[in-house]
């Protein structure tokens, strides 16, 4: 029995070498079997046949969606997982119906093989109807620079009608003619195509030609380096600036709901983090629910948790209020141990009712990848949190400055007993106030539940931030509290590359506490009769 | 009347301890102390290792016990809290005279309970990957040393995958330092320019890694193959590896190998954005034996739970808890100098196929697996060694402990014998 298996796996291999030009039936089967390296070179065979069908192939390979079916060994796609997976046959797209869990198993992908798949892709994509993803390969063959390439380059730069696609293609050439044997002027003439593209992409294929034999070619790529480095260095600048505004955003996210129930009403709120956290956890099971019922709605997912968690976040904050601060105004000691209790019960209850571990809460699409500025890349996630966090503030602001609400709630901090003469009810407006903040700490989990993990323990690690800005920027004073987080966010941002993220962290601080000395009352400290009382 | 009361409490918890002790004299049990932290910071990875002493324990008894006796777990909170570890093993050995400690994550927590330890003659067994630089009488270190992590994660880099270019990125305490600082002599060693490294650390549960993902992306601009290797601890590798995706850094550009990352810590995460990022560990769920196998069952079983994942500080108790079992049958008693003696070179097969040994310096001999995160949260062996390491305590690449040694056996007995200057005591610090 041994022996015959032997023996056909042995005829099998003959076969298969025999065949010099496979078809692409025969190497998709090849691809469960051997090493990594071996199924690299299977996979740059499938790439060498032009055939249409190897970039879905080749696609669901480097997705990890290729499986094997394990009842007659068919290599077969899947999407979908457990219960709703559904199989496709991965050549022609056909659906093969439902696939059972442990029926199939999967085929393995490594990084040297990821990376055969994407140069195997871009080859076969060169020619595709779609520029993007004409433009995409191109890109990817200037990142591998490979000089068997150049003729398939030119052959698509010839028939190429979009320019910016044929740009690439030609600095993807001219990487590819470095890094051939071409002569000496040819390669310092691709230097320069290479060089007018300027960014860390281009400086990735120079840098190796610094110190080339030939004088000339290192010359030029010396001269081209030093001219992008010039150029990077400007534009590092305004990466720090945009690194800072981000780190001020979420800094700003923390803390402006601290603005209002410690800046505003003077409530020392040590539960404030864990009302970010439990936003954080609305936003998770506002996922899970509308991944097992609604999947199409998944990209909506963080509009539709936000009012949630407001209103999750704000109704345990008026019940904290209600129940325990109330009983404790103007007694700063018992205030700050009873909120730091109630800050333990919550994580302790999120502990019981989802785990010590972690909880995944997903990126939609339109908050993934990042855009290029200029010279800077800018991360989607990032962006849109600045914007939703200035949103907030100037929300909050129109609130206090144009609303009844505002102005009673104003009315109250200021001059409680005249407040309460002129018909206010001062202890709706003291939970609602209460309420209010608490639950932009729930829009700021939304947020950071992107950013950060979504744990019990989120929200200690915002806690100290958010009363660092707030007594920064003046207690009592929203504007501060927002010049305070982009002038540490920014302030912390042009420090980390020097001095490292340790040493930046531990220099604000001491900066805070001198300035505080200088200042108690922070930048903006609020003026008037209501500071005395 | 207060001290009255006092009195009389004592007295109470005094009648009940001496009644529970009697009680439990007539059953004739081995104690078993287990100090890991159930609540606090730790939690998330300690419990798991409570688990699974307690199931070892369970298996243990099933076939018998020990010399006849059955095995008696005493667990202990520690609640993450350094001096508290140390005050909980005390108790556990002076007061519940356990045999044996399993027990420990940190470095900080092991380095406050060991000269608990000693002062007491008890034996500890540290499961977790540490960063070496220690060899102590009374501890078996059943974790990776550098040598057993650290040092074939680079060599692997390097030869299989090209990499010239080095970012040590790490948390800022003990473990990473020291490691980083063993990688650091080796890279330079092997002929890696000073300036082909990057040194980071960042505090405890970064979470903004914007500037430091530019500068490693900036960093692997200079036209050689650069790959990250990644002492971040536990919780602040989530961010890390979403903005390194979220900046277009894939696996395949500059792959991020890391020590800290394991089966528990990507359970329950959007694992597509670590697709391809490596992970060095003495053992993978994925690894594919019948004893692995076995265990995975057993732990499923146990633990009643089909989605709990195993992981390799599980894999350094089992191999732990089985060489003890084994040394306390070949001692016939549970005296502590009689196990200690006993312990080294003791053999018992590990759940990766092979049979790990421990070494006369206290640590154990295990092969050093490269896996790549997959997407369904397993990691996929990509290489291992040849053959078994010993874990080396005294890293040979650091220029004040590389004249170092330990052995335990008679006559030298010495935790850091100096072969330079033939003394015990040396430079160490411990």
């Amino acid at each position: 029995m041994r022996i015959l298996l032997t023996l056909t796996v042995w005829f099998g291999l003959l076969l298969a070498s025999a065949a010099s030009a496979q078809s692409l039936e025969d190497l998709a089967r090849q691809l469960p079997e051997g090493s990594f390296n071996d199924r690299a070179e299977v996979v740059a065979k499938i790439g060498a046949t032009g055939d249409d069908r190897a970039v879905g192939l080749l696609n669901a390979l480097g997705e990890g969606e290729l499986r094997v079916r394990e009842a007659d060994g068919a290599v077969i796609q899947v999407k979908g997982r457990g219960s709703k997976a559904v199989g496709y046959d991965p050549l022609t797209g056909d659906e093969l119906g439902p696939v059972g869990s442990g029926s199939t198993e999967s085929i393995r992908v490594n990084n040297s093989l990821r990376r055969a798949v994407r140069a195997a892709i871009g080859l076969l994509t060169l020619s595709s109807p779609d520029a993007g993803k004409r433009l995409a390969a191109a890109n990817t063959a200037f990142a591998a620079p490979d000089p068997e390439q150049i003729e398939a380059l030119d052959t698509a730069i010839a028939k190429e009608g979009d320019a910016a696609v044929r740009t690439a293609m030609e600095q993807a050439r001219a990487a590819a003619v470095l890094a051939s044997d071409a002569p000496g002027a040819e390669k310092v003439a691709a230097i320069g195509i290479v060089a007018r593209r300027g960014g860390t992409d281009a400086l990735t294929v120079l840098n190796p030609y610094r110190g080339d034999a030939d004088a000339p070619v290192a010359e030029a790529a010396d001269k081209a380096i030093a001219g992008i480095e010039r150029a990077q260095q400007l534009w590092n600048v305004g990466q720090n600036v945009w690194f800072g505004l981000s780190l001020g955003s979420v800094l700003l996210l923390a803390a402006v709901g601290l603005a209002i129930t410690f800046g505003v009403m003077g409530v020392i709120n040590m539960a404030h983090g864990e009302l970010i956290m439990i936003g954080a956890y609305t936003t998770y099971v506002t996922q899970q629910v509308i991944r097992t019922s609604f999947p199409g709605l998944f990209d909506w997912s963080l509009l539709i948790a936000a009012p949630l968690a407001f209103l999750v976040a704000g109704a345990i904050g008026v019940a904290i209020e209600r129940f325990i601060v109330r009983f404790l105004y103007g007694r700063a000691l018992e205030t700050l141990l009873a909120t730091w209790g109630v800050s333990l019960i919550l994580q302790q209850l999120v502990r019981t009712f989802f785990g010590p571990s972690n909880r995944e809460v997903g990126n939609p699409s339109w908050m993934s990848g990042a855009f290029p500025l200029g010279g800077l890349s800018i991360t989607w996630n990032r962006f849109y949190i600045v914007i939703f966090a200035v949103a907030i503030f100037v929300g909050l602001l129109l609130l206090l400055k144009r609303t009844l609400f505002g102005l009673q709630m104003r009315a109250v901090t200021q001059n409680r007993p005249m407040a309460s003469e002129m018909g206010i009810r001062t202890a709706r407006v003291d939970a609602l106030t209460f309420g209010l903040g608490a639950g932009i700490a729930g829009l700021a989990g939304v947020a950071l539940s992107q950013i950060d993990n979504v744990s019990p323990n989120l929200g200690q690690s915002y806690i100290i931030d958010s009363f660092l800005v707030v007594v920064f920027g003046g207690a009592g004073n929203l504007w501060g509290t927002f010049a305070a987080a982009f002038t540490l966010g920014v302030a912390n941002k042009f420090m980390e590359p020097f001095v490292g993220a340790v040493l930046a962290k531990i220099l604000i601080l001491v900066f805070i506490i001198l300035f505080i000395q200088k200042r108690p009352r922070g930048l903006f400290p609020t003026r008037g009769r209501a500071v005395e009382g | 009347m207060i001290c009255n009361l006092k009195h009389f409490g004592l007295g109470a918890a005094a009648a009940a301890s001496l009644w529970a002790g009697s009680a439990l004299a007539q059953e004739e049990t081995i104690k078993v102390g287990v100090l890991h932290s159930l609540s606090g910071t730790m939690a998330i990875s300690e419990t798991t290792l409570k688990d699974a002493v307690l199931m070892m324990i369970d298996e243990q008894n099933k076939k018998g016990g020990v010399l006849g006796k059955k095995l008696e777990p005493v667990v202990v909170d520690p609640a993450s809290d350094w001096p508290l570890f140390a005050e909980k093993a005390r108790e556990l050995v002076a007061s519940d005279n356990v045999s044996v400690v399993f027990g420990c994550w940190t470095s900080v927590s092991r380095k406050s309970v060991l000269p608990v330890f000693e002062e007491l003659n008890s034996i500890l067994f540290y499961p977790v990957q540490y960063e070496g630089q220690e060899s102590q009488r009374n501890v078996f270190y059943t974790g990776a040393a550098p040598n057993q992590q650290a040092i074939p994660a680079v060599d692997y880099l390097m030869n299989e995958e090209g990499v010239e270019r080095w970012v040590l990125a790490g948390t800022d305490y003990v473990y990473p330092r020291t490691t980083n600082q063993i990688l650091e002599a080796y890279l330079k060693m092997k002929g890696v320019a000073p300036e082909d490294i990057m040194i980071n650390y960042t505090p405890f549960g970064h979470s903004d890694w914007q500037t430091i993902v530019s500068d490693i992306k900036a960093f692997g601009s200079a036209g050689k193959k650069t790959a990250v290797v990644s002492t971040i601890n536990g919780d602040a590798n989530v961010p890390f590896y979403k903005e390194l995706a979220n900046q277009g850094v894939s696996a395949e550009d500059i792959p991020v190998v890391a020590f800290s990352v394991g089966e528990e810590e990507l359970a329950g995460l959007d694992t597509a954005p670590l697709v391809g990022h490596l992970a060095a560990w003495n053992y993978f769920m994925s690894v594919d034996t019948p004893e692995n196998d076995e265990f995975i069952e057993k732990w499923h079983a146990f633990i009643k739970n089909d989605d709990r994942v195993t992981n390799d500080p599980m894999e350094a108790t089992y191999i732990g808890f089985n060489m003890w079992v084994k040394a306390v049958e070949a001692a016939g008693t549970t005296e502590t100098d009689a196990v200690l003696d006993n312990m080294i070179g003791v053999a018992v097969p590990n759940l990766t196929g092979g049979i790990s040994s421990m070494g006369a310096n206290h640590h154990i001999t295990k092969p050093v697996l490269i896996g790549e995160i997959q997407d369904d949260g397993q990691i996929e062996t990509v290489w291992e060694t040849p053959g078994l390491v010993l874990g080396d305590e005294w890293s040979d690449y650091l220029p004040e402990s590389k004249d170092l040694i330990s052995d335990w056996r008679a006559p030298m007995s010495c935790g850091n014998f100096n072969v330079a200057t033939g003394k015990c005591g040396g430079t160490a610090a411990n």
